[in-house]
């Protein structure tokens, strides 16, 4: 009995394990594209062109919010994927 | 026929076909009214949260708004978006399954206390209640400026359209309403900015034209030659610090938006969830990735076709004569010279833009059909109505189900429930339309209170509920407490020349961080404190404990929680 206990609860701890890594992997491209390509890189990156115009011009206006999109539905497939491996997806 | 006909005609039909889908979608049951039953598909939920968070000033003043500040402007972009990621990555699943009605609902259970409920309820009423003023007062200038009806009477045809399938059909009501409206302003949007990235770049999809086309650069030019600032060039407008906290605050601060927040209650699933808030920025980033590509296009149009004509030459311009004599556009020709010319400087320059207009002319401009103006005018009304709409039932709900269910009368049967719901967003709606017809001096400054008070209070005391087992009642009350009292305390400081009526700000930045940035300051207070005291103070009882672990995971039903 205890001992079915403990399995379960290592294997809770597993999986929140797992999830707390996909979630620190998405929020440091999350920080990167926006914290880094927009603002604090914004003065290096504007001398480097993307089509015709400055790279961090870009990130500010059109590619962080197009990664964001990207990135939140990664998350969506990755943790389905997690929820399986650990048996813990819904019915 | 003409532009007033088509517009009278396009706003009568969707407003038809919203009161028809609220008519549908009426409802008999708590768990109907609060949450639509639990039943909404994560496509839907996603359409609806994206109408629900695009307010009439994102569809009526954003693109303009850009337009104004160049690349610094990617402080509202990136803020207003990334926040869904933080939504998406640590509050959302977790809600759906502990799977209540409200944010105050979480609040008072993960932290066994009324007086936790309290103040989540109080936020949650302030917080929704200065966003909605705005939302009403754009439902009766859209009105006026397309309907030639004055604005008090927009604002009750507004209020009367919300109060029918807000009254009916509560949750499930808004729900699919808003899934219409998002059709509606999203098709007007879409249409006017691909109409003039067409013309002017001869490429029809507006991201790929404001990347690959040279009007970014061409406009920046323009801008230098005319002594304004630089337009792609960073920190022209904000400072880099500046940019960094408005942007973070107004992603937490987005993240923490009560009305947000309960969309992700209506869906079926965890899974469900969590694609549910891709579907939301998905819809949302078609809006705010298009947004830049206008407000680029239709600037350099606007300065291109105005500057440098005589006074003869602007009559002949048929948009111009016309937004002029709604005051939006402005010629005065101060120097004699015969000339109308733009300066940086207010006492010389010639040619004054309200930044509105860089949308609402955007389709005459560009020449399109009038029944285009009509969806535009459409659009921003379906943008105003759905968002009025969400933040009505997020105050009420606060009221009706925490204040009133929850903590004033727990055995309060399911049709006294219902009836108290409907009442309370009834009376909501009225507040509302007060606001809208007399609106406060300050509106401007209570946004940034919004997002400033949610970063603060509401999303730390979530994220640590869900991520924090060891977080406890003393900790995170004290945390929602001081960082609630400090922003409140600093945005009035700040801006205390609008809101006290002294000469100048009290104090004009904290280390270099204004007032929209606040609330970031705020919400690391929050953090610490909630940290520091919790580690101090007894541990949470055991069945919190478990229900955190339990939320954890989306598989299984929850145990039920003891009322406290």
């Amino acid at each position: 009995m205890d001992g079915e206990r403990n399995n379960r609860n290592s294997k809770a701890v597993a999986y929140w394990k797992a999830n707390l890594k996909a979630i620190a992997i998405l929020l440091a491209i999350w920080a990167l594209v926006s914290y880094g390509g927009a603002i604090l890189l914004a003065a290096p990156l504007y001398n480097l062109r993307f089509g015709q115009i400055p790279l961090s011009f870009w990130f500010a206006q059109q590619g962080s919010m197009i990664t964001f999109v990207i990135l939140i539905f990664v998350y969506s497939w990755w943790m389905n994927k997690i929820d399986r491996e650990y048996d813990v997806h819904e019915e | 026929m003409s532009t007033e006909t088509w517009t009278l005609i396009i706003v009568g039909l969707t407003f038809a076909f919203y009161l028809y889908v609220g008519y549908l979608n009426r409802v008999r049951e708590t768990a109907g009214f609060y949450v639509a039953g639990r039943g909404v598909p994560a496509i839907a939920n996603g359409a609806a949260t994206a109408a629900d968070w695009m307010s009439g000033a994102s569809f009526v003043s954003m693109a303009g708004l850009i337009s104004f500040l160049g690349y610094d402007g990617a402080v509202y972009l990136m803020g207003w978006t990334g926040g869904y990621v933080l939504l998406a990555l640590l509050l959302a699943p977790y809600l759906r399954k502990y799977g209540k009605y409200t944010v105050p609902d979480f609040i008072g259970d993960r932290y066994y206390s009324h007086t936790a409920r309290a103040v989540a309820a109080i936020a949650t009423i302030f917080i929704s209640l200065t966003y909605v003023a705005g939302q009403m007062r754009a439902v009766g200038i859209v009105f006026s400026r397309f309907l030639q009806v004055n604005i008090v009477t927009g604002v009750i045809i507004g209020m009367a359209i919300v109060a029918f399938f807000a009254v009916l059909g509560g949750m499930k009501g808004i729900t699919w309403t808003q899934v219409a409206q998002y059709v509606v302003l999203i098709s007007a949007y879409l249409i006017t900015t691909i109409s003039i990235a067409w013309v002017l770049t001869g490429n029809p999809i507006p991201q790929l034209a404001f990347t690959f086309s040279d009007f970014a650069v061409r406009l920046n030019q323009i801008q230098v030659d005319l002594g304004l600032k630089e337009y792609i060039r960073p920190f022209q407008n904000f400072s880099l610090i500046n940019v960094f906290f408005i942007t973070l605050a107004l992603m937490i601060g987005t993240a923490g938006l009560p009305h947000v927040i309960i969309r992700f209650y209506t869906v079926p699933r965890v899974s469900d969830a969590r694609i549910s808030a891709g579907w939301a920025l998905l819809f949302i980033a078609l809006l705010y990735t298009s947004a830049p590509a206008l407000a680029v296009f239709a600037k350099y149009n606007l300065i291109n076709t105005l500057h440098g004509k005589t006074r003869a030459e602007i009559e002949q311009i048929d948009w111009a004569v016309k937004w002029e004599q709604t005051g939006l556009l402005k010629f005065e020709d101060k120097n004699g010279n015969g000339v109308l010319e733009m300066t940086a400087d207010k006492a010389t320059n010639e040619i004054t833009i309200d930044r509105d207009i860089i949308v609402l002319s955007t389709p005459e401009v560009a020449r399109l059909a009038p029944w285009v103006v009509g969806l535009v005018a459409a659009g921003g009304l379906a943008a105003a109505l759905s968002t009025a709409a969400g933040l009505l039932l997020a105050m009420s709900s606060a009221v009706s189900h925490d204040v009133y269910y929850r903590i004033w009368k727990p055995d309060a049967t399911e049709s006294e429930r219902l009836m108290v719901g409907r009442v309370m967003i009834f009376v909501a709606i009225l507040v509302a339309g007060y606001f809208g017809v007399r609106p406060p001096g300050f509106v401007a400054e209570v946004v940034a209170f919004a997002f400033g008070l949610a970063a603060a209070s509401l999303f730390p005391a979530i994220f640590l509920g869900i991520f924090d087992r060891r977080m406890n009642r003393e900790g995170a009350t004290a945390g929602i407490l001081v960082g609630l009292f400090f922003t409140l305390i600093m945005i009035v400081l700040m801006r205390s020349n609008r809101l006290l009526g002294t000469e100048a700000p009290i104090i004009a930045s904290f280390l270099g961080i204004n007032a929209q940035g606040i609330g970031v300051v705020g919400a690391i207070l929050n953090f610490i404190v909630s940290y520091a005291v919790s580690r101090a103070t007894p541990p949470p009882p055991q069945e919190i404990q478990d229900l955190v672990e339990e939320i954890r995971v989306p598989r299984g039903a929850l145990a039920p929680v003891a009322e406290h």
